[in-house]
């Protein structure tokens, strides 16, 4: 399965699992990133990371070592 | 009766606006117990007598009331602990998802919940839909729309606000659960009956149900109880197939997903916004670096350059170098003051308050651009441009503004840190930025350049490479120590939308955080001129104490001279160059001055090329460059440490700070000395061998293999100082 940090630029994918835990895991749960959300991967930071997507209807930032623990699928 | 009203929302949702619109000007601002949070606080506009007295606490800006960062720590410790009389929660309407949230949670506190949904001047131009009545019966609470910004609705709620707090009827969440999750939970609060008050149940059940540590802690369940929540946890977790505090966070996402499709009409066609139409040039690949350099060009330029230095040599050199340091001298001394008194007060007190008040005008420059910067949502950008460079240093990408702005003075640089949210970020921010030269640091630069190394022209940029090389150096050594281990601080951040902020709410914000510098940095810079002041100007001449004429009998000698052995090892033990970087601490440029004086030439030019030759005579080239590196990382000027002192807000973090980089500048101009004299007159010693082992030490600290820790240390030792 594709995490996060795989999805290239311009592409729409839903989330299927969020592995980790603790303080990084709920931060990303909090800000709506939940089993079954949709996401849209806007663009990469000019230096490559971090990455903006969009989720629920607002432009998030996270960095790629973060993407990395969700788990999608086109 | 008097009633306290709690503002809750997310961060960029207009709480600031709202919270000006309701309060006016009856406001205090202070800080949260124990921690940098800031704390607002206000009387209600119509409601600041006695008889009917409303006070409104802002709480910090927050997307959830979880566990794990500071400001949801202490907004849900004043909400549980203090119970408000009621919540206004607000709500930015065009993005109502993640703003309910929120809401979901603060309505199962079991106090008084108003909802105010803000924007919603932008939601109807956007052409969508909001039927507020549904809305109100899906959150189970009352539903006031707004526009903090054009002040509609504003009294409405404020007025229903009140009336919600008197009557005291609590709100009861509508939302519920999946049947299992619900299941537990009330077997949960069955437990818990009678450990809890009645209202706050559910919210102590749910929070349980999340293994929150923090509430297990409070609660001091005994472990069999324990044991048997945590059955019932378990069971529904292997039913749902996730842990908890997911199944909770998917549980109130969905119903928040229900409630939208329920009474909110979205407009089909999706086009680009205004704000994504900026953000596709802003942030853009190629644009974003350029853009980025040309807009801390222009916050330099006019706040440091042009108006900021244009003001503040205006506040030191005229307001009170022409007009008021010389009135009072001559108004004092027409009135027969003696002249310890004439001396203490115009030398003393009175340019101690210009020390003070000199970097406000710049500072209010310099703020007036990062609220602006703030509000108008290029802040997040820019952390989101550079936070790829600074993160390596256990810095943020907004780190970059501080230390931008630490070039022209560290002052305003560290009172910028201010716009870093995470703690740990800031506080390193704080610690590193004065290693950066700034202006009054030239003044020694060129000093030593022109006595010692004839003017070549490395020297000064070898200054700023050795305050960038301890900025990175000190990054990367604290972020692997105890001090700056825990908080894994997760780099999830909400890029707002773009928006015009109003000129009153950035002059609100400039002029905040002006007062609180003069306030609480004031103090201490006023004491530790007037104490320099006094041992430089006084002593014992011609056997017996008085105001000295020659500073070398001063009392500053005399410490400079007791002190003196400490700096042998640097190469510069003479007591002058002690005097000289004590003098340092009042503001850097006084060391050339200072050695003027020592050296008995008085008055000398800004780059002290009288002293040039006598101070060639006295030091070797590598113990100058040492001298020159000891001035520029040591402690900085005592305006400096008043800011770091201010915003740390701790003193023993003042502490740490100060001790971090006095300790740092010695071991580093020590290496320096050291080695140099080894390498250019071969001598080698005890001190030689101490500089290799430090060196040694030095590498050690920087490439030892690190673990950044998943758990949240540092918000827990909070937590212990909140509850003390």
């Amino acid at each position: 399965m594709a995490t996060l940090r795989e999805v290239k630029c311009g592409h729409t994918v839903r989330v299927q699992k969020l592995c980790g835990e603790g303080a990084v895991k709920r931060r990303i749960m909090d800000m709506g990133i939940t089993k079954g959300t949709e996401i849209f991967v806007r663009k990469a930071a000019p230096l490559g990371d971090p990455i903006e997507i969009t989720v629920r209807g607002y432009e998030l930032s996270l960095r790629k070592a973060d993407a990395e623990m969700i788990e999608v699928q086109e | 009766m008097k009633v306290k009203i709690a503002l809750a929302g997310n961060p960029n949702s207009g709480k600031t606006t709202l919270f000006n619109a309701l309060t006016g000007s009856n406001q205090f601002v202070g800080n949260w117990p124990g921690v940098t949070v800031e704390k607002k606080e206000g009387r209600l506009k119509g409601h600041s007598d006695k008889a009917d007295e409303a006070v409104l606490v802002d709480l910090p800006g927050i997307y959830s009331l979880s566990p794990y960062t500071l400001e949801e720590v202490v907004s849900r410790n004043f909400l549980i602990g203090e119970r408000p009389d009621a919540v206004i929660n607000i709500i930015d309407g065009t993005n109502l998802e993640r703003n309910l949230y929120l809401t979901t949670q603060l309505t199962e506190l079991g106090i008084p919940v108003i909802v105010a949904i803000n924007m919603m001047d932008l939601v109807r131009k956007n052409g969508e839909m909001l039927n507020v009545e549904r809305l109100s019966k899906d959150i189970g609470c009352k539903v006031v729309e707004i526009s903090a910004l054009k002040g509609e609705g504003i009294e409405q709620l404020a007025e229903r606000a009140v009336a919600l707090a008197r009557s005291g009827k609590k709100t009861v969440p509508a939302h519920s659960f999946d049947g299992c999750v619900e299941h537990a939970i009330a077997h949960i609060e069955e437990a818990i009956s009678g450990h809890v008050d009645k209202s706050m149940e559910r919210w102590y059940a749910i929070k349980l149900f999340e293994r929150d540590a923090k509430v297990q802690e409070s609660l001091k369940l005994d472990a069999e109880l324990l044991a048997h929540i945590e059955e019932d946890i378990v069971s529904c977790e292997q039913e749902m197939d996730d842990d908890s505090e997911s199944i909770i966070t998917g549980e109130r996402y969905n119903y928040i997903g229900s409630m939208i499709e329920d009474c909110y009409t979205k407009r089909v066609r999706q086009q680009m916004s205004v704000s994504d139409k900026i953000d596709r040039v802003v942030t853009n690949r190629f644009l974003a670096l350029p853009i980025f350099a040309v807009v801390m060009y222009i916050v330099y330029y006019v706040s440091v350059t042009t108006v900021g230095a244009f003001l503040t040599d205006w506040t030191n050199d005229t307001l009170f170098g022409e007009w008021i340091l010389p009135g009072a001298q001559s108004a004092l001394e027409q009135i027969g003051c003696s002249d310890w008194m004439v001396g203490l007060l115009v030398d003393g007190i009175v340019s101690g308050v210009g020390a003070v008040l000199g970097f406000v005008p710049q500072m209010l420059v310099l703020f007036a651009f990062l609220a602006f910067l703030e509000s108008c949502g290029y802040m997040a950008r820019i952390a989101f441009i550079m936070d790829r460079i600074f993160r390596k240093f256990g810095l943020s990408g907004k780190s970059f503004i501080p230390m931008l702005i630490g070039t022209g003075c560290g002052v305003p640089g560290i009172m910028a840190s201010r716009t870093i949210e995470n703690d740990r970020d800031r506080k390193m921010t704080i610690m590193t930025t004065t290693f950066i030269p700034c202006g009054a640091k030239l003044p020694i630069i060129a000093l030593i350049a022109g006595a010692l190394f004839d003017g070549a022209p490395w020297v000064a940029p070898s200054a700023y490479f050795v305050g960038i090389a301890a900025i990175i150096c000190s990054g990367i050594m604290l972020k692997k120590t105890k001090l700056f281990a825990g908080d894994p601080a997760p780099f999830v951040m909400e890029l707002p939308a773009y928006h015009m902020p109003t000129v009153e709410n950035v002059l609100r914000s400039m002029w905040e955080r002006g007062w609180s510098f003069i306030k609480k940095a004031g103090t201490i810079i006023l004491v530790s001129t007037i104490f320099v002041w006094f041992a430089q100007s006084f002593g014992i001449e011609d056997g017996s104490f008085c105001m000295v004429e020659d500073m070398n009998n001063s009392i500053l000698a005399g410490i400079g001279s007791a002190v003196a052995w400490i700096f042998t090892p640097l190469g510069w033990g003479d007591w002058k160059a002690a005097v000289a970087a004590i003098t340092g601490l009042v503001a850097k440029e006084n060391v050339v001055g200072t050695f003027g004086i020592l050296y008995g030439f008085g008055e000398v030019a800004e780059d002290g090329a009288e002293v040039w030759g006598s101070l060639a005579g006295s030091m070797s080239a590598v113990a100058a460059y040492s001298f020159l590196v000891f001035n520029l990382l040591c402690a900085p000027c005592f305006a400096a440490m008043g800011a770091i002192m201010r915003e740390m807000n701790n003193i023993r973090w003042f502490w740490y700070a100060i001790g971090y980089q006095t300790g740092l500048a010695y071991v580093v101009s020590l290496c320096i000395y050291q080695v140099g004299t080894l390498l250019t007159a071969g001598t080698f010693g005890i001190g030689t061998i101490a500089a290799f082992v430090l060196i040694a030490c030095f590498i050690y600290l920087l490439v030892r293999p690190h673990k950044e820790s998943q758990d949240l240390t540092v918000v827990r030792s909070v937590q212990g100082k909140l509850s003390a």
